[in-house]
């Protein structure tokens, strides 16, 4: 193996940190944000940074099932990503706003 | 990492990117010349012999060009988009084998920038990437008819790029291989003939159409219609961001034609190339064997776009979906059958 | 502990570092438009981060899911629905600062806990098992029911966006607005 690669010169423990880090960025995001869409987006990426550390154990161990995982972790988030812009376009054709904060009214 | 190598891609990648430039501005004069040709008229004669530096004194006039970027424009998005379709397009011919490889000075030189072993997946990214040049330059253009240029874009290429995908499983699955020079390599039996258009006819044709609708070409250059949008995504555009929307767009003829070239068309096999001895007359055979068919299909561009009128919108988005999506996987499954009947 | 991590790898630094600011610009631009591109970026990053963990594939794929369809999606909506920064509310401070704390929390703990397991991982890394082919041979055989289950999961959710995305043609009174504009 190429002695230069990331597995010998980088502990797993900064992707670790960097995963971790970006995860609770995304939180940040989902608590501070009221756009619907944005929220989505904010899922997106907290779902990456679980994707990037599944990625780095399954590397660093030499085990396949991890990538596995990711590639449905992507099926789900298509599927999410599908599904939830169309009911977000719906809530918009009736409320004219995608802010989460007038979603909580059961009555259009 | 080996210097020599270095040096070699380097090289390879500076002569690619050359070659596809003066392609993309020769392909506006040879545009010209084949919608004259059909049309019964001469087309453009007048700089130069024949014409021939027509592109070179449009270049000057567009670099030349005030340039505008209109009041209420997301400035830097304005300028991202033209540069993005540009890069998008330029950096998909890394993948494409040119030819088997070269000896010179005692190094074997392998005719392509990056032998990945997922260069179909390469292109598949890159192609839906490309998406995004023309969707933030019609946004950033804050003008509706370039909003609504953007929007049947995007549309448009989601959709098509589903059928295209398609259409290549069928090949992927004949040959078993993600790699763009494998594919070529599989097809030079029978003599440099045995090309995949003799297996997958009906996957050629998708895989035609659908190049044509990501490139935005005509009969589905909705995105900038003139008629409806006055230029679509591009209507605020000048000078040299108008033309390297219009640059991208003759690249992405240029490699579309490439890759079908490679996929379905046998890539830099010609007949009779196993009767040549000597590899670097072989290799430099086999680049011209390329090129001809690349023009080849260029030309069939040009000529669909002086010969078929415009698609209306949901006419477009019936054949992607209602037409080229089922019948790529009516061929998937055809093609499934035959390996099973024959073990090909 | 400057020192620690000027002594990483420069392409891992450089790309964590990318990360992080688009990551950060996602979460606070008022304008969605320009959180869906940093959003873009950001995905790029994982991508190179992939290819230097040797999964090419994950990280192809990665840009054709992500950056190619779901981000394309997003901006697609957003262009439609022609959202500017006006339609978001501005959120109170006191909001802003309970969020950076929750979240600097579970950082504190997600890292703790995971670093402690970061110990126990046998480290055995191979450089194949990021190719396609491996990487295929393990999904349709150990996996083979889970890869069946998620083409369904694509099925209904298609079904369910279709569904949802039709305009419904019986409108009632309050709900005309459905037939105008669409832009």
């Amino acid at each position: 193996m190429n002695p230069d690669s990331v597995f010998n010169t980088l502990d797993i423990s900064h992707y670790i940190y960097l995963s971790s880090v970006l995860f609770c960025i995304g939180l940040f995001g989902v608590l501070t944000r009221r756009n619907a869409i944005v929220l989505l987006m904010c899922i997106e990426l907290m779902l990456n940074a679980v994707n990037l550390l599944f990625v780095a154990f399954s590397s660093y161990m030499g085990d396949s099932a991890g990538q596995l995982f990711v590639f449905f972790i992507m099926v789900v988030a298509a599927a999410e990503a599908a599904v939830g812009l169309a009911i977000i376009v719906m809530i918009y054709r009736n409320t004219r706003s995608t802010d989460v904060g007038l979603f909580d009214k059961l009555k259009g | 990492m080996d210097f020599a190598l270095l040096l070699e891609k380097s090289i390879l990648i500076l002569i690619l990117t050359a070659i596809t430039l003066g392609i993309a501005t020769y392909l506006t004069y040879g545009e010209r010349k084949v919608a004259a040709f059909l049309q019964d008229r001469i087309g453009p004669n007048r700089a130069g012999i024949f014409g021939i530096l027509q592109p070179i004194a449009d270049a000057g006039k567009m670099f030349f060009k005030e340039e505008l970027i209109p009041k209420n424009a997301e400035k830097w998005l304005f300028i991202l988009g033209p540069g993005l379709a540009m890069i998008t397009a330029c950096i998909t011919s890394a993948v494409i084998p040119w030819g088997s490889h070269l000896e010179l000075f005692g190094r074997t030189i392998q005719l392509q920038v990056a032998d990945v072993d997922i260069g179909i997946l390469y292109i598949m990214g890159i192609v839906s990437v490309g998406v995004y040049g023309i969707m933030i330059g019609g946004w950033a253009s804050n003008n509706k008819y370039s909003l609504y240029g953007a929007i049947r874009a995007s549309s448009q290429m989601i959709s098509y790029e589903l059928g295209m995908g398609l259409a290549l499983i069928a090949v992927i699955m004949m040959s078993g291989s993600l790699s763009l020079r494998e594919i070529v390599e599989q097809q030079s039996g029978w003599g440099g003939m045995q090309w995949n258009i003799i297996y997958q006819p009906l996957g050629f044709i998708i895989f035609f159409t659908c190049a044509l609708a990501e490139c935005n070409r005509a009969p589905f250059d909705l995105p900038e219609c003139e008629t409806e949008l006055i230029g679509g995504y591009h209507t605020e555009y000048s000078s040299m961001k108008l033309g390297f929307y219009l640059f991208a767009e003759y690249i992405n003829m240029f490699i579309s034609s490439a890759v079908m070239t490679c996929v379905y068309f046998g890539g830099y096999n010609f007949p009779g190339m196993h009767l040549i001895d000597s590899q670097n007359l072989l290799a430099t055979l086999q680049i011209v064997a390329i090129f001809l068919k690349i023009s080849f299909f260029i030309f069939a561009f040009m000529w669909i776009r002086w010969t078929l009128p415009r698609f209306r919108y949901d006419q477009l988005m019936h054949l992607g979906w209602k037409t080229m999506i089922p019948l790529a996987i009516v061929n998937m499954l055809l093609t499934g059958g035959g390996m099973l009947l024959f073990g090909n | 502990m400057l020192l620690t991590i000027l002594g990483l790898p420069p392409a891992f630094l450089l790309l964590s570092f990318i990360t992080i600011l688009c990551a950060l610009y996602v979460v606070t631009n008022t304008n969605p438009v320009y959180s869906v591109l940093a959003l873009i970026l950001a995905f790029f990053s994982i991508s190179a981060h992939y290819v230097l963990l040797n999964a090419q594939f994950l990280a192809v794929v990665n840009l054709i899911v992500y950056a190619g369809a779901i981000m394309v999606l997003f901006l697609f909506v957003l262009m439609l629905l022609n959202l500017n920064k006006e339609s978001e509310p501005i959120v109170k401070m006191g909001w802003h600062i309970g969020a950076a704390v929750t979240a600097g929390l579970l950082l504190v703990t997600l890292a703790a806990a995971l670093h402690k397991s970061s110990e126990q991982i046998m480290r055995n890394p191979a450089e194949d098992i990021g190719l396609v082919k491996n990487l295929g041979k393990v999904l349709f055989t150990d996996y083979l029911v889970p890869f069946e289950l998620s083409g369904i999961l694509f099925l209904a959710a298609m079904v369910g966006a279709v569904l949802l995305g039709k305009k419904q043609t019986n409108s009632k009174e309050n709900n005309n607005y459905s037939e105008t504009s669409s832009q």
